[in-house]
This record gives C-alpha cells, sequence and structure tokens, in this order.
C-alpha cells in the first residue's frame, strides 16, 4: 500500500515526506502527521477489527507505520472500567475509567507512544534512541528499545523518584540524571538532537511518538460499543495527550465508524504545576511557563509543548480545566483504589481529584456520560503515599492473638463459630 | 562586554551557516534586534505581527526561560549567552 502519511506544519500548513523533525522550518511551529483520510477510508473497514486481537496494533493503519512493520509485542489494549461505586457517591450515571495503569508492557500510556515512536526510529535507521522524560516515559523507551536492539539513553531530572529510575535501569538504559527540573532536561535533549544522530522519541521523533496516544482514543471510542463519551477529562503534561483522543475521536467520526458528537475535553493538572489549566482558568491566549513544585512528578511540566494545543481545545469544546492540591492527589489515589480497585500513580490522583471537583462545580453533569484517564500505576509513585500507610504491628503466630488484635481495633466483640 | 547568541541549526539558513552571534547588547531585546538586522531573513520567524516573541520560539538566557527573568527586558552581563530553541519538544 502506498504510504497515506506525511508531516504537515500545525500552523502554517506547509507539508514534509516523512522525516525524523519535530518542527517547521518555516515558520519553526510543531509538526504533526497528517494523513490522506481518503485512502485510509479504504484502507481499513471497522468490521476488520473483529478478528484482531485486542491491543493498540488493531489500529495499525491508523498509525503512522512503514511499509511491512510488525509489532514487536503487544502494547495497549486496556480496560475500560465502568465505575460501580464512585459513580454512586459522585452523584453521576455513567462513569469510566479507562485503565492504562495496566498498559503493557510498562504500565503507563507511555507504552502506546514509545510503539509507533520505534517503529518510526527504526524506519530512520537510528541506532541509540532515547529521550527526555520525568519517568514513564523513560520506562517504556528502556524497556521497548532492549526487546528491540536499540542502545537507549535517557535523561531525567536528577530527583526523579527512585521507582521510577530503577524500572528504567533495570532494562539496562544509560542514564543521565540532569541537575534541574524537567524543562531543563527537554531543552538539553532539544540541543542533543540537533548535534547527534539519534532517535530522541519525543524530540525529533515526537510526531509520530504522539500518534500512539491515538490508541487510547480509538479503545475508549471501541469500548463503549463505537460511541464517543459526552466528557473526557485527561491528565496534562505536555498537553498532547488530550489533543490525540480529540483527533482519535475525530478520525473515527471521519471514517464512519462512530456518530459524530461533541465531546468536551476537560484537563486535570496539579496546583503546583499548572501552567495549562491556569491559563484556561484565566482566559489567556498564551500558556505562561511555571516552576513545577508538586509530588505529581509525571506531570511537573513547566513549559509544556501542547500546552496552546489543549488550552484551545478545551476552550473550543466547552470543557475546562482544574487543578488539585498534593494532599488532594494522595487522598484521590486512596479513594479510587479503594472504591475502583485501581491503584494509579500521582497523575491518576490527579485526574480522578480534578473529575470530583468539576462535577462539583457542575460542569460535568450528572446525565452524561464521562471517561477518566489513568495514564499510569501507583506501584511507580509508592513513596507519596507511603507516609499514610505505616507498618502495622507484627504478632505471634497465634490465634489468641490475632483475636486480641481484632478485639482491640474493632468497636463490637468478635464472633466467632460456636463450635470452634 | 559582549554577550553570545547561540543559533541553532534550523535557524542557520538564515545566518549563512553561523552558528553564534557576538553582541554587545546589555538586554535581550536588543540582543534579538541586533541578530535580526544581522540576519534580516530571521525577523519574521523570531517574531510575530505585533512584534511579539512568536509563540513557539524559546529564548533562554544561560539556563534560564527568559519569560523567568523579566522577558525582553533582562538586562545582560559580559559573558552571558542566549539561546534559541525553535518549538519545544517534549511531554
Amino acid at each position: 500500500m502506498k504510504e497515506v502519511y506525511f508531516l504537515r506544519c500545525r500552523e502554517c500548513g506547509k507539508k514534509y515526506a516523512n522525516t525524523p523533525q519535530s518542527f517547521c522550518e518555516e515558520c519553526f511551529s510543531p509538526l504533526e502527521v497528517s494523513y490522506d483520510y481518503e485512502a485510509l477510508s479504504h484502507a481499513v473497514k471497522r468490521e476488520a477489527l473483529a478478528h484482531r486481537a485486542f491491543d493498540m496494533w488493531r489500529y495499525a493503519e491508523l498509525l503512522p507505520l512503514p511499509e511491512g512493520f510488525t509489532p514487536a509485542a503487544s502494547v495497549g489494549g486496556t480496560p475500560l472500567v465502568r465505575s460501580k461505586k464512585l459513580s454512586g457517591e459522585w452523584g453521576i450515571k455513567n462513569l469510566y475509567f479507562k485503565n492504562d495503569a495496566v498498559c503493557f508492557p510498562t504500565l503507563s500510556f507511555k507504552d502506546r507512544v514509545v510503539a509507533t515512536a520505534l517503529a518510526a526510529a527504526r524506519r530512520f535507521g537510528f541506532k541509540t534512541v532515547g529521550c527526555s522524560s520525568t519517568g514513564n516515559l523513560a520506562n517504556a523507551v528502556a524497556a521497548q528499545g532492549a526487546q528491540q536492539g536499540f542502545e537507549t539513553t535517557v535523561f531525567i531530572p536528577a530527583d526523579l523518584e527512585p521507582a521510577k529510575i530503577l524500572n528504567t535501569a533495570v532494562y539496562g538504559a544509560r542514564i543521565i540524571r540532569i541537575d534541574g527540573n524537567y524543562d531543563h532536561v527537554n531543552r538539553l535533549c532539544t540541543q542533543i538532537a540537533d548535534r547527534f544522530q539519534w532517535g530522541l522519541v519525543n524530540v525529533n521523533l515526537r510526531p509520530y511518538y504522539a500518534e500512539g496516544s491515538k490508541t487510547h482514543g480509538y479503545e475508549i471510542a471501541e469500548q463503549l460499543g463505537w460511541e464517543l463519551p459526552d466528557n473526557v477529562v485527561v491528565p496534562m503534561a505536555g498537553g498532547s495527550l488530550i489533543g490525540k483522543i480529540a483527533k482519535a475521536f475525530c478520525e473515527l467520526a471521519h471514517l464512519g465508524w462512530v456518530e459524530p458528537k461533541h465531546v468536551k475535553f476537560f484537563g486535570a493538572q496539579a496546583t503546583g504545576c499548572s501552567p495549562i489549566a491556569d491559563a484556561v482558568k484565566r482566559g489567556l491566549s498564551r500558556v505562561e511557563p511555571q516552576k513545577p513544585n508538586t509530588i505529581a512528578r509525571s506531570l511537573a511540566i513547566g513549559n509544556p509543548a501542547d500546552g496552546h494545543y489543549a488550552r484551545r481545545l478545551i476552550a473550543e469544546t466547552g470543557g475546562w480545566a482544574e487543578c488539585i492540591s498534593d494532599p488532594e492527589i494522595i487522598d484521590a489515589i486512596k479513594l479510587l483504589a479503594q472504591t475502583e480497585g485501581i491503584f494509579a500513580e500521582t497523575a491518576g490522583g490527579v485526574t480522578a481529584g480534578v473529575t470530583a471537583k468539576l462535577i462539583q462545580q457542575g460542569r460535568i453533569r450528572p446525565d452524561e456520560t464521562t471517561v477518566v484517564c489513568i495514564t499510569g500505576n501507583g506501584l511507580k509513585t509508592t513513596d507519596a503515599i507511603a507516609a499514610d500507610f505505616p507498618a502495622t504491628e507484627a504478632i505471634p503466630p497465634k490465634l489468641e492473638a490475632f483475636e486480641a488484635l481484632l478485639a482491640q481495633q474493632l468497636d463490637e466483640p468478635v464472633r466467632v463459630r460456636s463450635n470452634a | 562586554m559582549a554577550i553570545t547568541i547561540e543559533i541553532p541549526t534550523a535557524f542557520r539558513r538564515f545566518t549563512d551557516g553561523a552558528p553564534k552571534l557576538e553582541s554587545g547588547a546589555t538586554t535581550v531585546a536588543e540582543a534579538l534586534n541586533e541578530l535580526v538586522t544581522r540576519f534580516p531573513g530571521l525577523s519574521r520567524h523570531v517574531r510575530d505581527d505585533e512584534g511579539q516573541i512568536r509563540q513557539f520560539i524559546n529564548v533562554y538566557l544561560n539556563d534560564e526561560d527568559i519569560r523567568f527573568l523579566g522577558g525582553e527586558a533582562s538586562a545582560l552581563k559580559d559573558g552571558d549567552k542566549l539561546l534559541l530553541v525553535p518549538s519545544i519538544a517534549g511531554g
């Protein structure tokens, strides 16, 4: 099949043949992958998906994959969990959690973007791949890079959560810790991409990388029975995911796979790093950078690359953006775990907590279908909540000791079987 | 007194391949004006029609984004480095 995708400047519209570059040579604005949708509509029909495995590759024709591409591993295909308890607690009828906390292979939605980025890296002949990362992306690059035989070098802020560093190191990746925040790391990576012949997934491969996020959106629509929700609540770091979910929905409507629908997009950030939410709430036309200071490290990007587009999407769709404090994030992580059985990382706490706030504000209405995007796993950010769960007292392995402990912890007497 | 403006590869087709420009400017605004006066082809890429630095151009003074330093009014001192980054990526 003839290649149906190419690069296009998001501002001036200039088209480019496929190449590892993230910005327009004419106006220095971001490039994005665009498609010949007429050709796409003939390339694949929705019915063809019925016979494919449930992972992100079932939408292969809608992704920028080189000819003859064969997936190295199953990625994506995560559950859309219908809420039973929180929906009642929050007084909202149709509430869903798209749970990328269990995305394979490294338990975050970054597996999706790395999958398409490495397909591009192979196509362009890179031997070394890397990224600037707040943690999850480094995990995904290290794991998939190792499996596919790339040399991997990742750049991270020096003070990242130990679990996220370990979850990268174990795959044999070279880790460069940078004294500074993510925005410093990111700027350095832009300079490195300028000088080295490396495939940095979120720098020079960024247009291809970002397309992987669309599969999060495709899956939501398919799991809702090929229908679009009324509202989507999305965590925002660089601000790319929210736009790619919107792009996925638009494409599905364009292809006739779903009925077109007005979907409202809501963005979630932590108060300690909320440049996009701040711009939405203050009605600013430009996103102003911030110095991040929050436990939600995976969202701690003070100068978000797609902040401008995220802000615009939220405004244009009639959505909103909110932020919550670090203590509220911890409460929301616990609430999500103790009601829905989903252990999300700090970013998931942000998204769940912001959803509650949006419902309270009346911006998300009870009769609407709302999908909340959970993008990472709580096992990677245990240090954020460890203090809330101190080790319990150990008891001897004796029944009497257990009964004594139980009596101490419960208000009512312990009832045991009469014949015991 | 001299400062250095570092020019990324993407800009160099407008600067005859020059990777940097030495300048005697005392503020960021002066330095950018000197850059676009010296290389007029860059002018419309650095500033928009209203004269603001373009949305997707990032300017750093040494290690800091100038938006944290007082923007274009930020004062320069001898040995400072000004870095232009087109369309920050990441995320």
